[in-house]
């Protein structure tokens, strides 16, 4: 049980909340207080879009305690348009067809269960193939 | 500041061990380099410091604090002792302690002990465990396995630079072919091309053939300002970020590149006086990344030594000359302590059917996470 941890993360985890650079404009995900394009101080709040796409990918087929129920699944390093990589679980999406470059959108999904019934269900990002829009 | 030389060094057989538990493995490989050090010196040295190098006990075991744990059931009770944990670099790094603690002249003679036992708790939890060495808060909680990172690379690596997987498939043969004639090492059967193409997907396009067996394991080394046939002319460590997705050039493996670039600096070396380089496949992917970081290839052509035959025991540069990670086996945290106590034995000329001819200058490289912590040595006959 680590209910504080995930409690701490909860604006990472669910609103995609970085930071902004008050210095050079980087945009920052995950939130790390020191900008790692010019080191200056950044603390700024900053709300990521969700939008990006895949900047790699994996099929995990031997996954770790607490994952089993969901291998095999596709992990992947999802650039996002504001400049960060990020990495995330690929959802509603056929593995075959993942591939590097696809548009891609953030999700609430479960992640994971600690443990027995009782354990704690881990909610946080993941990210989905774009849904094409009306007019789109 | 004291030259640094290689006594003895301990190596006990990479595997699944059952039998033996965490203490009785580490003072088997150093009783091992004890007795190779007294033949060496014509008498014991004793030790002032002990550094144990260990990634997972905590995890896997339930037993910290393996710096004491070592030290007492070998019989040193009194010595100064500690525990050394960078993830797979955890063994370089002891080993790295270690030489700064005798080139400062704080201690004459230091012992370091790499023990690793990943059999005692089996499949998830391993996987678990081996990764709390990435970004606990933003990769494993994702799902994100070291061999997922290592699939991310991969495939990075595959698309930037328009290849296909089986240019991977050499340096597997390779490990395979080489660890036949080392008693020590886990796997000795040979593996075709073919058997490399068939293999399951374990991280795609990672496959099983790309991964290093992770297993139990010990061996020591005992560093020492006594001159020896053997000196370390080089020591360095590197970090990158902890995180794969925060590096701005993914496949420069950067901290490589500052772990090699220091080591060649200090020994006034550079990759062409490289006799030999026993280097971290941990991941088929990390051979390729890690010939290019330290100079031997070009970037994006890491591949191609493997594939023209080039890291064979009698070629422009011998890799995994005993097995590498990927045959002899990789028990994470001591791992690093095999690889320097190779390069010792090749240097002394003393490597048996493991030779590589005429070696007298040899650098040994292990890497924490997905390449985030890189120390490097180079050992050269003294």
């Amino acid at each position: 049980m680590e209910i504080s941890r995930h409690w701490r993360l909860r604006q990472q985890r669910y609103g995609l909340v970085g930071e902004v650079c008050p210095h050079c404009d980087a945009k920052i995900f995950p939130p790390r207080d020191v900008c790692p394009s010019c080191s200056g101080e950044a603390k700024t709040p900053y709300v990521f879009s969700g939008k990006g796409e895949v900047y790699s990918y994996t099929i995990v087929h031997d996954p770790p305690e607490g994952f089993e129920a969901n291998a095999p699944y596709a992990v992947a390093l999802v650039k996002l348009d504001e400049g960060p990589i990020l990495t995330s679980q690929l959802t509603d999406v056929e593995l075959a067809e993942v591939k590097i470059g696809q548009r891609v959108e953030m999700v609430t999904r479960k992640l994971r269960e600690d443990g027995d019934e009782r354990g704690m269900l881990v909610y946080g990002y993941k990210f989905r193939p774009t849904l094409a829009t009306a007019g789109a | 500041m004291s030259e640094v030389y290689i006594a003895g060094v301990g190596i006990t057989p990479a595997g699944e061990h059952w039998e033996r538990s965490l203490r009785e493995l580490a003072f088997a490989a150093l009783e091992a380099a004890a007795n190779d050090t007294e033949r060496l010196l014509g008498g014991r040295a004793p030790a002032e410091a002990l550094f144990a190098a260990n990634a997972l006990a905590g995890q896997l075991s339930g037993q910290a604090h393996l710096g004491v744990l070592i030290a007492d059931f070998a019989g040193l009770r009194g010595i100064e002792a500690v525990n050394v944990e960078a993830a797979g670099a955890s063994g370089g790094a002891a080993i790295r302690q270690a030489y700064i603690a005798v080139a400062s002249g704080q201690v004459e003679t230091a012992l370091v002990v790499g023990v690793e036992k990943t059999t005692d708790t089996i499949g998830g939890r391993v996987n678990a465990a081996t990764a709390t060495a990435g970004d606990s808060d933003f990769e494993s909680v994702q799902g994100a396995t070291p061999a997922a990172l290592a699939g991310l690379l991969m495939q990075r690596y595959l698309h930037t630079y328009g290849l296909e997987h089986d240019v991977f498939a050499d340096f597997a043969i390779n490990a395979h072919a080489n660890a036949k004639a080392n008693p020590n090492a886990m796997f000795r059967n040979t593996i075709t091309r073919d058997a490399y193409a068939r293999a399951g997907a374990v991280a795609d396009p990672i496959s099983m053939m790309d991964v290093a067996p992770e297993c139990d394991g010990a061996a020591a080394i005992v560093l020492t300002s006594r001159p020896t046939a053997v000196r370390v002319v080089a020591s360095a460590q590197a970090t990158d970020t902890l995180a794969l997705h925060d590096r701005p050039d993914l496949l420069g493996f950067d901290a490589a590149q500052l772990s090699a670039g220091r080591a060649y600096k200090t020994a006034n070396l550079g990759p062409d006086e490289i006799d030999l380089f026993e280097l971290f496949d941990a991941y088929t992917v990390f051979a390729a990344l890690s010939l290019e970081a330290a100079g031997f290839a070009e970037r994006g052509q890491g591949w191609r030594l493997a594939v023209e035959g080039q890291i064979g025991r009698d070629r422009r540069i011998p890799i995994q000359t005993f097995g590498g990670l990927k045959a002899r086996g990789n028990p994470i945290g001591a791992t690093g302590v095999y690889q320097v106590a190779e390069v010792a034995l090749q240097v002394r000329g003393e490597a048996g059917a493991s030779q590589v001819p005429n070696a007298r200058v040899g650098m040994a490289q292990c890497i924490g996470g997905i390449g985030a912590n890189i120390v490097t040595h180079i050992l050269q006959t003294a």
